[in-house]
């Protein structure tokens, strides 16, 4: 490599070709075309780290923060009533085996948590399998865009269970999507919120496409801000179109069951909870 | 700019496209840690929620 002879020969192929390519040396116009050029590819490489690179890492780790949380409560629930009634216990999932055969009554209403504290997990099988992200109180950057939480609860919307609308807000795009799939939503798909108390299961009603400034979608009663609220709603809100920011696309559900997290998970959430508690 | 660059690697072909490669590399490397996030918070736009600011 250090052969005198080959340096030399490279050298001279250089001097051969330095003045055929820039007779003049380096020209200002050729430097300034070239940091240009360059401009341009690192606006698309950001473009490019933001919606898939950078998406894909914080959808990953929003996931993983919300199976820890699930995980947190399931283990909690379980500790509290081993430590009440340790020998006694029956199968945990038992019940979950006959949906809709207990009821359990009114659902609890949690007390609305701080900003940015966590209170409950999202689960929506037609986001895919393994789509859940956590739901924190209040709807600022520090929730949506953060690597642990993702879904944001409008302050002053009602919380899971409570008679009202239970108003959420995340990404479409970039930040962990948390709401990517929302327009594939059809009628009647399940919408699961996961408490510390237990699973609140909503139906997915109907959508709609509204200007940003449409606060009357997440009133108590959508859309009827002066009405009394009597139904439980869920409404996701995000944006529309994709990669945009210039409608916002809203999803509404209809509150259908509660259980407590001693009955176990919802039939057809169960085996999501179970796949999450494995890995 | 870019062919000077090129000039200054050292050795025989394969090095100098090896050594342009990790340059590259260490460049995507550093922007897709320290740079584009930072880029992030200053051109954060990406309102999701009805009734913002």
């Amino acid at each position: 490599m250090t052969d005198p002879t080959q340096t030399s020969v490279a050298a001279s192929r250089r001097a051969d070709r330095r003045p055929r390519v820039r007779p003049r040396g380096v020209s200002v116009v050729g430097v300034i075309g070239e940091l240009l050029i360059t401009a341009g590819v690192l606006v698309m490489l950001f473009l490019g780290w933001q919606l898939w690179w950078n998406d894909a890492i914080m959808a990953s780790e929003q996931s993983n923060a919300a199976s820890e949380i699930s995980r947190d409560w399931i283990e909690q629930e379980r500790r509290s009533r081993d430590e009440q009634e340790p020998a006694t216990e029956a199968e945990p999932n038992e019940s979950a085996a006959v949906p809709g055969a207990i009821d359990h009554g009114e659902p609890i209403v949690a007390a609305a948590p701080g900003n940015a504290d966590a209170f409950a997990v999202l689960y929506v099988p037609r986001f895919g399998a393994d789509y859940r992200r956590t739901v924190a109180e209040g709807t600022g950057f520090d929730v949506l865009n953060s690597t642990r939480l993702g879904i944001g609860h409008y302050p002053n919307t009602q919380m899971p269970g409570e008679v009202g609308n239970f108003a959420v807000a995340a990404h479409r795009s970039a930040y962990g999507g948390g709401m990517h799939l929302i327009n594939e939503l059809q009628l009647n798909d399940a919408i699961y919120v996961q408490t510390a108390d237990g699973y609140y299961t909503y139906r997915y009603r109907d959508m709609e496409y509204v200007s940003p400034s449409t606060v009357e979608v997440i009133a108590p009663v959508p859309n009827a801000p002066d009405a009394e609220a009597v139904d439980r709603i869920i409404t996701l809100t995000s944006c529309n179109p994709l990669y945009s920011t210039a409608e916002r696309i809203i999803a509404y559900g209809v509150f259908e069951s509660w259980q407590p997290t001693s009955a176990g998970a919802p039939t057809d959430l169960a085996p999501i909870i179970a796949a999450q508690a494995a890995g | 700019m870019y062919l000077a660059l090129w000039r200054v690697l050292p050795g025989p072909l394969w090095l100098r496209i090896l050594c342009a490669l990790l340059l590259l590399l260490g460049a995507l490397y550093a922007l897709a840690t320290w740079v584009f996030p930072w880029v992030d918070t200053l051109v954060n736009n990406q309102e999701a929620t009805v009734g913002g600011p």
